[in-house]
């Protein structure tokens, strides 16, 4: 029987895109990653980490480019050890460095690497077509990847990785080199195929602002270690208990009244407040109070932990946390 | 049209049998082998042996045609082994040549732009990697080797006739065998050659020099302690002896004359090729080291100690 790519189909959405198990990578004697463990479910997977933290070790291993010491991980089910063909037919992966077949056309290029995926050679061809035209190079699909600029080249190498239409697409560190419009442009790619419901990323960045963009979970890895493992929409939702406001008009009544529903209210200044609200409250019982007491809310803002608060947190610390349960 | 619907989307397709995709690297690959006009030029000129051999076996067999070129090659030039041997041998070189024209960029090129990365992330395992990138050099040496050779031990079968062909298959025999074993040698070689030295020039110098340098020692130590013991570190020597061997001509001693005088033999040595199957185990270890470089370089990261 041919095999179909929806053969070998899992649900998207099923649990585990990534499950660590005891996950222990060594070099030399000298132990990179270190038993990392954890289930990894989001659609955009963020893995964060200082220079040397093992974020590429982890990838190159679950790529099957580096055996691991000890422990194992799956990816949609399917063992590392065992399955790593099973593995890379549900796979894309956008490397870090510069990467390509020089003497090759774009469009060669792309089409050469769906082929190696295993698309027959017309098909191949017309989703390299489609996969330069989504990334941005459809003009200059028939040019050299070697006469290609820097940032181009990011975006051959993006086309490469969806070209075959992977389910799970590794991307370690998309943005490196563009400039910021360009970057703006790739950030907007990796939302969009997130937003698809059609693939998982991970992606692998030293740039928070990316990672909070793109991803709706973390990893934080230091000395190889996996020291936070964190949803950033739950974190998101639980922080909108905290709140800034900025008022005019008498507080004294208004304080009196937020301390009367429960909340815990502190003044930060003549006209700032932070307030903790409490199961039960809504933000409509603020307005209301605010009103029957005269005061005007001028601005009102939902104070959270950003990604640099968690990341510096993190390295501070050091200690495995998890912000989902 | 597809093209323009700018947006992700999954393939649900066919997927081409996985035993056939390291082929897959052949086939993009002539397109950049003959993009170059030196190279098709030579693999053209490298058919001009097989049909001035074909145009012998042809002559051997039309008297009418001897006659009005007044030849008589029939006595002269016997189309038996020695003559298929001649075929393998010249073709065999010519193949190096076109070798040494494609092979040595074929990894290396990889390596310097980190290629690598690309291929093993994908369903595609390293074996097939070097499959593939040797099935490029195996694929052209064989168009022009035991292909063309083959066909000329069937011209040479027809034209003699069916009992010339029962009587004289180990000579086929021999060009399939001897020209596979010169075109993985040669296939191996710049494959291993090419991942380790990534400079194309240094590494085609290098091929050259492998061939070349161990056949000067090689002819240096013979002639010092009178033996042919040295062609064991010769690689021409080594595959000129396994190719007599498979063609029935291999004569392990032989007498060689060292002086005459008024036409009389003064002085001879009785010079001794080492044995065949030592022949065929160097070239076996040979092969053996270069699988083992090839695993040690093809990977998709190098990690350094």
């Amino acid at each position: 029987m041919t095999p179909t790519a929806a053969a070998t189909d899992y649900q998207l959405n099923s649990p585990g895109v990534i499950t660590l198990d005891n996950l222990s990578v060594t070099f030399g004697g000298r132990p990179i990653l270190k038993a990392l463990n954890g289930e990894l479910r989001g659609r955009s997977i963020g893995l964060l980490g200082p220079n040397g933290a093992g974020k590429t070790t982890l990838i190159h291993t679950l790529l099957g480019f580096h055996a691991p010491s000890a422990g194992t991980a799956k990816i949609f089910g399917s063992d590392i050890r065992g399955g790593a063909n099973q593995i890379k037919r549900l796979i894309g992966y956008m490397p870090e460095r510069d990467s390509f077949i020089s003497k090759m056309s774009c469009i060669h290029f792309v089409r050469f690497m769906a082929e190696l995926s295993g698309l027959p050679p017309g098909a191949a061809l017309e989703r390299a077509h489609e996969a330069l035209f989504f990334v941005g190079l459809g003009e200059a699909r028939y040019r050299n990847v070697d006469t290609f600029s820097l940032g181009m080249k990011q975006l051959a190498k993006l086309a490469q990785a969806i070209v075959h239409g992977p389910k799970l697409i590794f991307l370690d560190e998309p943005t490196n080199g563009l400039d910021p419009p360009a970057r703006q442009r790739m950030i907007k790619m990796i939302r969009e195929i997130r937003d698809s419901g059609q693939a998982n990323i991970v992606l692998s960045s030293h740039l928070l602002r990316d990672v909070e963009e793109c991803c709706e979970e973390i990893v934080i890895l230091k000395d190889g270690h996996l020291v936070v493992y964190c949803n950033l929409e739950e974190e998101r939702k639980a922080n909108k208990k905290f709140l800034m406001l900025e008022t005019r008009g008498e507080l004294k009544q208004f304080v009196a009244g937020v301390d009367a529903l429960g909340c815990e209210c502190a003044m930060t200044s003549d006209h700032r407040l932070k307030i903790i609200l409490q199961d039960g409250t809504e933000i409509r019982d603020l307005y209301r109070l605010a009103a029957e007491s005269q005061v005007q809310i001028r601005r009102l803002m939902y104070k959270r932990d950003s990604l640099e608060d968690i990341f510096l947190k993190a390295m501070e610390n050091g200690a495995v946390s998890e912000a989902r349960p | 049209m597809a093209v323009l619907e700018r947006s992700y989307k999954r393939y649900e397709g066919v997927l081409s049998p996985e035993w056939s995709r390291f082929l897959i690297i052949p086939r993009h690959a002539f397109r950049a082998v003959f993009r170059s006009k030196l190279f098709t030029g030579f693999y053209v000129l490298s058919f001009v042996v097989p049909l001035a051999f074909a145009i012998l076996i042809y002559l051997r067999h039309n008297a009418e045609a001897l006659a009005i070129m007044n030849l008589s090659i029939v006595n002269v030039l016997p189309i038996d082994a020695r003559f298929f041997q001649a075929f393998v041998m010249a073709q065999g070189w010519i193949g190096f040549i076109l070798a040494l024209l494609i092979g040595p960029q074929q990894v290396s090129r990889d390596l310097t732009n980190n290629a690598l990365p690309l291929y093993l992330s994908r369903p595609f395992n390293r074996t097939e990697y070097v499959v593939g990138k040797m099935s490029i050099v195996i694929i052209l040496l064989s168009t022009i080797t035991w292909v063309p050779g083959l066909i000329l031990f069937l011209l040479q079968s027809y034209l003699e006739g069916w009992s010339w062909f029962s009587e004289n298959i180990p000579i086929a025999s021999a060009i399939f065998i001897g020209s596979v074993v010169w075109i993985l040698l040669l296939a191996l070689l710049t494959q291993t050659i090419s991942a380790w030295v990534k400079w194309r020039i240094a590494a085609s110098a290098g091929l050259i020099g492998l061939f070349f340098i161990p056949s000067v020692f090689a002819a240096i130590l013979n002639q010092l302690l009178e033996t042919h013991w040295g062609n064991i570190i010769s690689l021409s020597a080594l595959i000129q002896n396994v190719w007599a061997g498979l063609f029935g001509t291999f004569v392990r001693q032989v007498n060689d004359v060292r002086a005459m005088r008024n036409g009389r033999v003064i002085s001879s040595a009785l010079m001794t090729e080492p044995p065949l199957w030592a022949s065929w185990m160097v070239l076996f270890l040979i092969c053996a080291l270069c699988l083992l470089l090839l695993s040690r370089k093809v990977k998709a990261y190098e990690v350094i100690k």
